[in-house]
């Protein structure tokens, strides 16, 4: 199977080059039967990659230890959910997967474009094989650059080992299993209205039309990386033991930096559908999204910064950097030739307005990404500059995104309070009367409460701002249809999402960031001890609400697991004298097949998760071989509201990206505004 | 049957039963009890290496502080503190560990003690770069960029505005509204739109 799945490389890759200029030569010449080539090798390359993909599979689930990629992430023992992740654990297998959902996204963008973008097509077709190709080539060629490491994931051994080495048993998560192919999936589909925007550029049919065509691909990314860094965040948080869920590692910042250009795309380009202004704004969004996601792929492949999740150091950088350095040339050229051709339709009528406020949100957001990459680089610019080494860790990040963060949260709330085009003082009166006061409100309380963290009592002010803005959004246009239609409030309250979804859900995805934000200011209240208990000892730890969590050791236990040796405490946890639960913490040492160690002992933590704070136990070791043993406690404030938050986030995302609906203008005629106004076209 | 045989015939069936079934034995991988309140493990060596007790000093939080502020180089790219209690297996973490708590015995204030690991491992040892010289740089520029951007960008769209004619009064003839009306009836749509 993988001499199979290395012919469908080769033929993969040769049909990545012809799809590409195929489509690009096709569109420019107006050549209809290299057009539909191009097209059809699309969907030929994706055929040959799923089989590539499956030969891999393959070689996985039959232990093929021969196959050193097979050998050197997965074992005999290992579970059969994580034989299948294996596929993406590593390197060379990411790269495979990369390609492969890439080809899968550019069959599908083939196959549901509407007839009237299908001239753009030849193009997009184009430039999905010469992306795809890239990856390909960097599998089969990386051999030839130096230190000559090879990243073709069917490279075979000189020998057959007994047993395979096994998993990072960091990896063997159930979110590693979906926290990266939806990182991936994320990065991946952003490919797509980045061709779209080269294929606009190329076509010069730079109207709204691509816009359109690209708006489900856009929201898709978005929705994906969302959910992508979420994942990634309960995984740190539940596998890695430290107790928090974001450390401004460089990978980390490189999948956020996408989301903010992406976030901000998003709102910008509804400024370009309803009133043809930021066209050029927002193809450098698209294409800097683009090179963005490149970037990150470039970050956790290359090692150029030190990173928990790098891969080793590979020739694999060198591919990237140049891919990067190319692609960015390339796409910033043909969009500095078309800039004549992008000039807005209508010009901004008033500062006070919704569309200086988007593009004030825009700032932020393209700023905290541009403070972030900066952070990210900095220890690089240093090196050359200076010639000194530094780190620029979590410290620095706080430090300078945190306020950055809030002014966001607070333009969160104001955006959707001023009118399009012109607010007129009384409008923004009685528009931010009830989100202010409720702001205002919700930040005396805290301070009342005693809360002395500025930037916590700051975040939970504006957030309880945001809120405001949202519930009277909602409940002004459910009153709306309750006097109009005499629908109950609860159906005219459904109707409203229904007939509206890409704004109320937008408004559902602003409640999740704002949950989110307040569940991160709640880490600065975290509280933490160090103890070694006998069984039957105690250690109490006080919590910010004013509780007393006693923890108390009842004992260690050892059994052997499928591909583990496990050694488990059991810790009895009480609060204020009530005994509410057991946590068992535990170490593990992973075995292959035969029983050898396989890796370093590691930690597993055990969590209780209630609603106001979560109780974190860290196993870490005994004492001279007995059941003393260290653990570390943690109470982490308000930690199950960044799951429930990014579950929001994307339960928002889904509903403005539900199919449906139609245009503005049929929206406004089922809400029974057919109407326009005077002078609007 | 009579009742006698019927008893004897249960209690075969009992002792049958007994003896076919395993003994009870406790697993044999449980940990060994009856050696005191901290029996010994059947292996310690799965607990990963031995730990030292925690100390007052392990959990002082001024020390915890200056910890925070010290990269660990055993490669994990994490502070101290964060890797000594969360990287069981770092034998790095908890020799910078003992040489904080032992400059610390020896007098030597949190900035002192930072000093003297930056003079014996570079300024790479801080987990963020102190604010002089060229790494002003790096904390202010974000912030400058996105304050002359907001500049710039207030300025055009302050530009924009002018350029743009007042909006005309409609007239009465056309739109039997007050402006405060249009108003109103200009959000009313903006609500219902996309």
């Amino acid at each position: 199977m993988t001499v199979l799945g290395s012919i469908c490389l080769w033929l993969a890759f040769l049909l990545g080059v012809w799809g590409a200029l195929a489509g690009i030569v096709g569109g420019l010449s107006g050549r209809l039967d290299l057009a539909r080539s191009a097209r059809h090798a699309v969907l030929a390359m994706c055929g040959a990659l799923l089989v590539a993909v499956f030969a891999l599979e393959w070689a996985l689930f039959h232990h093929d230890f021969n196959v050193e990629y097979v050998a050197a992430y997965t074992s005999r023992n290992l579970p059969i959910f994580y034989t299948w992740s294996a596929l993406y654990a590593g390197q060379k297998g990411s790269l495979l997967f990369w390609a492969t959902v890439l080809s899968v996204f550019g069959s599908l963008a083939m196959a549901f474009t509407p007839r009237h973008n299908r001239p753009l097509l030849p193009y997009v077709a184009g430039v999905v094989s010469a992306v795809a190709a890239f990856f390909i080539s960097v599998m089969l060629f990386a051999w030839l650059v130096p230190p000559h490491t090879s990243a073709n994931p069917f490279d075979r051994l000189p020998y057959t080992p007994i047993d395979g080495s096994g998993l990072n048993p960091q990896l063997q998560n159930p979110g590693m299993v979906f926290h990266p192919p939806m990182l991936y999936l994320g990065y991946i589909s952003i490919t797509i209205p980045f061709a779209f925007a080269i294929a606009a550029l190329l076509s010069k049919r730079l109207d709204t039309d691509w816009l359109v065509a690209i708006r489900k691909w856009t929201l898709l990314s978005w929705l994906f990386l969302s959910i992508g860094i979420c994942l990634g965040m309960w995984w740190a948080y539940v596998e890695l033991g430290w107790g928090g869920y974001w450390a401004w590692d460089p990978v980390e910042n490189a999948s956020l930096l996408p989301w903010l250009t992406m976030t901000a795309f998003l709102h910008s380009v509804m400024i370009q559908e309803k009133r043809g202004m930021l066209k050029k704004w927002n193809l450098a969004l698209i294409i800097g999204s683009w090179l963005l996601s490149i970037f990150g792929t470039f970050i956790t492949r290359s090692g150029v910064i030190s990173s928990v999740h790098s891969f080793t150091q590979s020739s694999v950088g060198y591919f990237f950097f140049g891919f990067l350095v190319i692609a960015g040339i390339v796409s910033f050229t043909l969009y500095a030739i078309r800039l004549p051709l992008l000039e807005a339709e209508t010009r901004l009528e008033s500062m006070i307005s919704r569309e200086a406020s988007f593009l004030f949100n825009n700032l932020l957001l393209v700023g905290i990404a541009f403070s972030v990459l900066w952070g990210t680089l900095f220890p690089i610019l240093s090196e050359l500059v200076k010639g000194t080494k530094i780190t620029v860790g979590p410290p620095f990040f706080n430090q300078v995104n945190i306020p950055l963060g809030l002014g966001l949260l607070a333009l969160t709330g104001i955006g959707p309070l001023i009118a399009w085009r012109r607010a007129s003082v009384p409008n923004l009166k009685r528009q931010f009367a009830v989100p202010v006061t409720v702001g205002v409100f919700a930040a005396l309380i805290v301070l009342v409460g005693g809360m002395r963290e500025f930037y916590a009592t700051v975040a939970i002010g504006f957030g309880a701002f945001v809120l405001g803005t949202v519930t009277q959004e909602f409940a002004r246009g459910a009153r709306a249809r309750h006097r109009q239609y005499g629908e109950a409030y609860v159906l005219a309250l459904g109707r409203l999402l229904a007939r509206n979804r890409r704004r109320y859900g937008g408004y559902i995805v602003h409640t999740g960031i704002v949950i989110l934000f307040v569940a991160f200011a709640g880490m600065a209240f975290k509280t933490e001890t160090e103890a070694t208990l006998r069984p039957g000892e105690s250690v109490s730890l006080r919590s910010p609400y004013g509780y007393t969590y006693t923890f108390t050791s009842l004992g260690l236990s050892q059994y052997d697991a499928l591909n583990r040796q496990v050694t488990a405490a059991a810790v009895e946890v009480r609060r204020d004298g009530k005994t509410i639960g057991l946590l068992n913490p535990e170490k593990r040492q992973h075995v292959d097949g035969l029983g050898r160690p396989t890796f370093q002992p590691s930690t597993e933590p055990s969590i209780m998760s209630l609603l106001r704070e979560d109780l974190y136990v860290v196993l870490g070791g005994v004492v001279n071989g007995t059941e003393q043993a260290v653990f570390r406690f943690t109470i982490n404030p308000l930690v199950w509201w960044v799951w429930y938050g990014g579950l929001i986030v994307a339960l928002g995302g889904l509903i403005v990206m539900w199919p449906g609906g139609g245009s503005p203008a049929v929206k406004r005629s089922q809400a029974g505004y057919a109407v326009r106004l005077v002078g609007e076209k | 049957m009579a009742v006698g045989s019927r008893r004897e015939f249960l209690a075969s069936v009992v002792v049958g039963l007994v003896t076919v079934l395993p003994p009870y034995r406790p697993a044999a991988q449980d940990s060994l009890p009856g050696t005191g309140p901290s029996g010994r493990l059947w292996d310690p060596d799965r607990a990963g290496r031995p730990l030292p007790p925690v100390t007052a000093a392990d959990n002082n939080a001024a020390l915890q502080a200056i910890e925070k502020q010290i990269h660990c180089t055993c490669g994990c790219n994490l502070d101290v503190y964060t890797c000594r209690t969360t990287d069981f297996t770092c034998a790095v973490s908890p020799a910078m560990h003992a040489r904080v708590v032992a400059m610390a015995r020896e007098g030597k204030t949190g900035q002192q003690i930072l000093d003297q690991f930056v003079r014996e491992n570079g300024v790479a040892i801080l987990m963020a770069p102190p604010k002089r010289g060229f790494n002003l740089a790096g904390y202010f520029v974000p912030s400058l960029v996105i304050v002359v951007a907001g500049a710039i960008l207030t300025l055009v769209l302050r530009r924009w505005a002018r350029a743009v004619p007042a909006p005309v009064a409609p007239r009465p003839s056309a739109v039997a509204a007050s402006p405060e009306e249009l108003e109103r009836l200009r959000h009313e749509l903006d609500r219902l739109s996309v």
